[in-house]
């Protein structure tokens, strides 16, 4: 998978034999052995093998628990509660899989966000940037759609809801609308076609994040300077050394995963869940989980028409227009100059992208109602903004700082600013 | 990391531009249902270490039987799992014995009813929700199986940030103790429909279909605790609590042991790092 010449010479017979017929050792080797990383990588990026950890422990959590789940909407409640009660460690591996979501997305939202600080979407990495959009997406889909299988009030009501967004697209909406339900409402073909995709996009999402790797080995990673590596002394063999760094920080994370698992198992979830779902009592508030919360904010901050859309499908687009925009952001953004490192006026920008996404996110869980419509709406004109104008117009009018010569020189800058031999500054 | 993603100035400001639209909006939110929010109550369950207490749960235990059970059923809850409660297998199938549950057919083909077993679920007060309506003028009583997860009053900002470093996860035990105490003759101004009773601490409206349903003396304790309506709640909502998170116990004792070894192992894997990293500067 990586570009330049491969270093890999097997050492024993069968090892050759190997090579000469499916070189995969030789391909391990070469992308995760002596697979050069830039030396001045610091913790942010540790989270893209953190949630390769993530989704391996999604499917492995999942796979054991579709052996005691049963998607039927007589019995789908109860089977989660008797796995909950009866199953052994079935507490255990529900709680995982559960609170596993809020961290995967948990770890994304830090990995799409370092990304963008650091302009790790630019050129030539703009593939690598659209693989991760899509890999993004079938995350937001397999989550809702495993949120929808326990069969609690908020399952039926969040599905009822969104599902409910497709009506608005004109002429083919309500079509799209029956077959996402498989019928008129939510119900038990829903229940089952959900399960059924619940079950495959998760793979699906491997195949993507393949892509992803593979598109990363080719251009190689990016580095808090944004300076592409020029020579030998930028860079590290990956193992042993991201090898070790990535290890760390994903016990670090699981510690925090364990956390939540193990003492406040409940506290991402919504009490509503542990009612059974019930179409004939809508709950007084439907919120979907904490990690869709600013799209849903950006939904309702459109309570007006905008000439022949109403505001019904203005929120949709909207909605969906905050993600699509991911997808361009290689090309809106025009500074020559990658990292926020060296872009003091777009630093300040991003951080407060980064305040007004979490802002959003917390309006989201309100009612949309009185003052919190008017900040919402605020708040989702700086979303786009960010992108659309802030974006493309700071890259022409900012003057960028001066920037090290390579990665080798940012380095050692870096030590000789410290004083002393700061060994820990420039590993991050 | 002079110039690192973390820089602090940028996250200070952050917050403090995030402080203030939120001061702005919590002005908003007075209107709500509860009234009252419930007041924390001290739970044996609570904390990293909590466990329940038996003597508790079974006094909640005959709080329900007593009590609740006439008209709440608790479906998911087995005559097994009562051993949890400090009960032997002989007191359990006794326990079970005094229940009737139906079963069948027979080689008739006939239904009939026979005593349970430990391993029978608890048996319904009602038929179905339609019986359990039309004895309870309109309103069917909630089943109790996850009742004390199922309920839980917003915490609101910034508590629910405090609560993730506090552990709390008990908001379902307070706020069942806040309305089981909360039944008020003072209706403070609220209009309360007829066949209703005002309680400021219910979650949805001002006033609820359930009469207050306990009374002090009401229930007879043989452990010497008190026989109040605050001692009732407090030992019902255990009881509650862990009917609808059987395992905490475990759940907690097994985090402990997650943790000390991931510290440990996170040391260890820290102190290879540096090892490794010496020689790359």
């Amino acid at each position: 998978m990586s570009a330049g010449h491969s270093t890999y010479t097997p050492k024993t017979g069968l090892g050759r034999w190997m090579d000469a017929r499916l070189p995969l050792p030789r391909l391990v080797y070469d992308s995760f052995v002596a697979y050069p990383v830039p030396r001045n990588l610091n913790y942010a990026y540790t989270f893209g093998g953190i949630l390769s950890l993530m989704l391996v422990a999604q499917i492995v959590t999942g796979i054991v628990l579709a052996m005691h789940y049963a998607a039927n909407t007589e019995v789908a409640f109860v089977s989660v509660e008797k796995i909950m009660r009866d199953v052994n460690s079935g507490w255990l591996l529900r709680y995982l899989h559960s609170n596993g979501a809020s961290m995967f997305f948990i770890a994304v939202y830090v990995h799409i966000f370092r990304g963008l600080y650091y302009g790790s979407y630019k050129a030539p990495r703009e593939m690598l940037w659209i693989l991760g959009c899509i890999i993004y997406l079938l995350m937001m889909a397999t989550a809702f759609m495993g949120y929808v299988l326990p069969w609690g009030q908020m399952s039926f009501w969040g599905a009822t809801v969104i599902t409910g967004f497709f009506t608005a697209i004109p002429l083919v909406g309500e079509w799209i609308q029956q077959l996402l339900l498989g019928g008129f409402a939510v119900d038990n073909p829903t229940l089952n076609r959900f399960f059924s995709l619940h079950y495959l996009l998760p793979f699906m999402i491997a195949g993507v994040v393949v892509l992803h790797v593979w598109a990363l080995h080719v251009t190689g990673q990016t580095n808090p300077t944004g300076i592409e590596v020029k020579q030998k002394t930028d860079t590290v063999a990956f193992t042993p050394y991201a090898t070790v760094k990535d290890a760390f920080a994903m016990v670090v994370f699981m510690l925090l995963f364990a956390y939540f698992v193990f003492y406040i198992p409940n506290y991402m979830g919504h009490p509503d869940n542990y009612i059974e779902a019930d179409a004939l009592k809508t709950p007084a508030h439907i919120v979907p989980e904490w990690y869709f919360l600013p799209f849903y904010a950006i939904l309702r901050a459109i309570t007006f028409n905008i000439g022949p859309i109403d505001s019904k499908l203005g929120g949709v687009l909207a909605m969906f227009g905050a993600i699509a925009v991911l997808f361009v952001v290689p090309w809106l953004d025009t500074s020559k100059v990658r990292s926020a490192v060296y872009r003091p006026w777009f630093k300040l920008f991003f951080w407060l992208f980064v305040v007004n996404a979490v802002f959003l996110g917390w309006l989201g869980s309100r009612p949309a109602e009185g003052i919190y419509v008017a900040m919402a709406q605020g708040a989702t004109l700086y979303y786009f903004a960010f992108f659309i104008v802030i974006m493309p117009v700071l890259g022409l009018v900012e003057t960028p700082r001066r920037l090290p010569n390579s990665i080798t020189e940012a380095v050692l800058e870096k030590k000789s600013s410290a004083g002393a031999p700061a060994t820990e500054q420039a590993k991050g | 990391m002079r110039k690192g993603i973390f820089e602090m100035k940028n996250v200070l400001n952050g917050l403090a531009a995030l402080g203030l639209g939120l001061a702005v909006a919590t002005a908003a939110d007075a209107a709500e249902f509860p009234i009252k929010k419930p007041v924390e109550q001290d739970w044996s369950f609570a904390g990293p270490f909590g466990t329940y207490d038996k003597g508790q749960l079974q006094r909640g235990f005959k709080v329900y039987r007593e009590v609740c059970a006439a008209c709440h059923s608790m479906n998911l809850v087995a005559f097994r799992n009562l051993t949890d409660l400090g009960y032997s297998d002989a007191q359990v199938r006794a326990i079970a014995a005094e229940y009737e549950v139906e079963d069948g057919p027979d080689d008739a083909g006939d239904m009939y009813m026979r005593p349970a077993k430990p391993s029978d679920r608890f048996p319904a007060p009602f038929a179905n929700p339609q019986q359990a309506a039309a004895s309870n003028s309109g309103a069917v009583p909630p089943d109790f199986s996850l009742i004390a997860k199922a309920r839980a009053v917003e915490r609101g900002f910034p508590t629910f940030v405090f609560d993730i470093f506090t552990q709390y996860a008990e908001a379902g035990p307070d706020y069942i103790h806040a309305l089981l105490t909360g039944y008020s003759d003072d209706t403070e101004g609220h209009e309360v429909p007829a066949g209703t009773y005002y309680n400021p601490y219910f979650l949805s409206s001002a006033s609820l279909a359930m009469a207050p349903p306990l009374s002090e003396g009401m229930v007879t304790y043989d452990d010497g605790a008190p026989e109040t309506v605050d001692q009732y709640a407090r030992d019902i909502s255990a009881f509650l609590m862990w009917a609808a998170e059987p395992h905490m116990e475990a759940r907690k004792s097994t985090g402990f042991v997650v943790m000390i070894f991931l510290l440990l192992f996170g040391g260890l894997v820290y102190l290879t790092k540096r090892k490794i990293w010496s020689d790359a500067h």
